[in-house]
């Protein structure tokens, strides 16, 4: 069985500032793009590598291709106004954006949401989660060549955003949760077609299961390549899914719950071996983690109440000087947003921490030397990055 | 929070601690002891996680307020620590060998607001723009209306409206 051995003998040897100092004119080396645009290549980013026959000696990772300033943006807009701006900050999962932010605005301007509004955000935040997760398992696949499992993913996240279109009117950009709550209630008869969708969910990652997880082909891939050292977690800012395939048991759902978590039950998934198989199989155990949550949602949410709260006249609103910071686990990790205001109608400064920012420059600009070419992308899609986040 | 923020205030020269719910407080700094601070938390405390460090532009103060937020997993306890600099010179002390992932928050500041990190690494490679000679697109003195208007051409056909005005005449289309 193959398996990839860098050499680093033939390197030359690093100097004084610990880069390798590489001489492109030797003809020894050679710079190789990957990406902007690659189907091994996680969104709209590039990473710069330098490579030395199959085997990469550095990566720099390029963002800027999506740039449209949204933190500036939304600095010219009043705080209703900002809702359209926040969810595009991360296409595969925007309710975090939308939670996090309305969560922020209503503990600055002291507004509680309703109990019915909670429940409904921690319905809408796991249905995105288990979207994400659809693009996740169906992209590590594709970078490894098995593109059925990509097609089956789809078609299932397909199906969850059909009930986000029944729930929401919006498949992908919901604003649906605004300051002060949600904009309605469930539909008549949700409950049934969710959990229709929710078995056919089932039964393809039963599929999954067989054709990935258990397939040599992709195991051998995948076990023991692009393994961060548990020790660079804390310095390289490493959290959710990325840290738990390294046995850090931390989600912020259960260490610092927020919504209704605190009234649900569920178990943290861990692995050991903290590579790219382990950081599947950990966003693998995540989704039946997805599925069990919403059902349980469904049951016990309460089936009548307010969903908004009163909140003064969005074209008048002032919020007093303040900062805050809100977070929640999203399904790459922690995110949140920092939210400053002025006494005025318009947002001081708004940043948004999404943990792609750190996973996909420096973390993965640290684990990319000395691996071989063809592993790079499956490398970059095990990190789950989103380069909005980056490029804000 | 409290019981470290007493710990510290003198050593540190802490301003008040200004709590807030869910184990979150912010704090001011001077910059000089900024470095020193961040290390004990870290190392003593178990701030270890960075969360983010960003900026805020105070330009009416004449300052940027350069926020570090800093994270104990373990108590779940969130301290945004604020350090006020001079806005005209404005310059920040690199913590990239206590986290290297500040590294690329340096040079993104750097980039967008202008602020300067003496010895963080690619500080000054392009991060986000490319060919960018304005001024750094995320201060405020930088009016991004006026640079697309200068710097792109207008759709042919297409309508325009201040977001504000257009709100209030689809909410209230007879006038408030």
């Amino acid at each position: 069985m193959f398996s990839f051995k860098p050499d680093r003998s033939q390197y030359p040897a690093p100097g004084p500032d610990g880069k390798l100092q590489i001489d492109l004119e030797t003809g020894k080396y050679l710079k190789l793009w990957q990406g902007p645009n690659h189907p091994g290549i996680t969104g709209n980013m590039s990473v710069e590598l330098t490579v030395c026959g199959d085997e990469v000696v550095e990566g720099k990772t390029h963002v800027g291709y999506l740039h449209r300033g949204f933190e500036k943006l939304m600095e010219r807009r009043t705080f209703i106004q900002v809702f359209p701006i926040v969810c595009r900050v991360c296409v595969p999962e925007p309710d975090f954006n939308e939670y996090c932010y309305a969560a922020a605005v209503e503990d600055l301007a002291g507004i509680e949401a309703p109990e019915y509004a909670q429940w409904m955000r921690t319905l809408i935040l796991e249905m995105g989660r288990f979207n994400s997760y659809m693009m996740f398992l169906g992209g590590i696949g594709g970078a490894l060549g098995l593109g059925i499992t990509g097609q089956w993913m789809t078609y299932v996240r397909d199906l969850m955003l059909d009930r986000f279109e029944e729930l929401t009117g919006a498949r992908i950009y919901h604003m649906f949760i605004l300051p002060g709550g949600v904009r309605g209630h469930l539909p008549e008869g949700f409950e049934g077609r969710m959990e229709e969708v929710l078995d056919t969910a089932e039964r393809y990652l039963a599929d999954i299961d067989r054709v990935m997880f258990s397939n040599s082909v992709f195991k051998t891939r995948t076990k023991g390549v692009g393994v961060i050292d548990p020790a660079l977690f804390e310095p390289y800012g490493v959290t959710g899914p990325n840290a738990r395939a390294g046995g850090v048991a931390k989600d912020l759902r259960k260490d610092s719950p927020y919504l209704v978590y605190d009234q649900l039950d569920f178990e943290v998934a861990t692995a050991t071996d903290s590579d790219i198989f382990a950081r599947a199989t950990v966003r693998r155990a995540d989704v039946q983690t997805s599925i069990d949550l919403i059902r349980q949602i469904l049951k016990k949410m309460p089936k009548t109440g307010p969903a908004m709260a009163k909140i003064p006249n969005v074209l008048h609103w002032k919020i007093p000087r303040g900062e805050t910071y809100i977070k929640g686990e999203c399904s790459r990790g922690e995110y949140g947003y920092y939210l400053v205001t002025d006494g005025t109608g318009y947002p001081r400064r708004i940043n948004v921490r999404g943990p792609s920012y750190t996973h996909a420059m420096a973390l993965l600009e640290h684990l990319i030397p000395g691996t071989n070419i063809s592993d790079v992308a499956a490398l970059m899609v095990s990190l789950h990055t989103y380069p909005p986040e980056i490029e804000r | 929070m409290r019981d470290i923020h007493a710990l510290l205030k003198q050593r540190h020269r802490l301003g008040p601690l200004e709590p807030r719910k869910g184990g979150l407080a912010f704090v001011t700094v001077p910059r000089e002891n900024l470095r020193g601070l961040l290390l004990e938390l870290r190392d003593t405390h178990g701030f270890t996680h960075l969360v983010l460090l960003t900026a805020v532009d105070w330009m009416e103060d004449g300052l940027f307020q350069l926020t570090y937020m800093l994270n104990n997993r373990g108590r779940d306890l969130t301290l945004g620590i604020r350090v006020m600099i001079d806005r005209e010179e404005a310059q920040g002390d690199t913590i990239h060998d206590m986290w290297p992932t500040a590294a690329t928050y340096q040079r993104e500041l750097k980039e967008m607001f202008g602020i300067d990190f003496p010895g963080s690494p690619r500080l000054d490679e392009e991060f986000i723009l490319e060919g960018w000679t304005d001024l750094p697109p995320y201060r405020r003195d930088f009016d991004s209306l006026a640079y697309s208007q200068q710097t792109y051409a207008e759709r042919p056909g297409r309508v325009t409206h201040d977001p504000r005005e257009y709100m209030k005449s689809k909410l209230y289309p007879d006038g408030v």
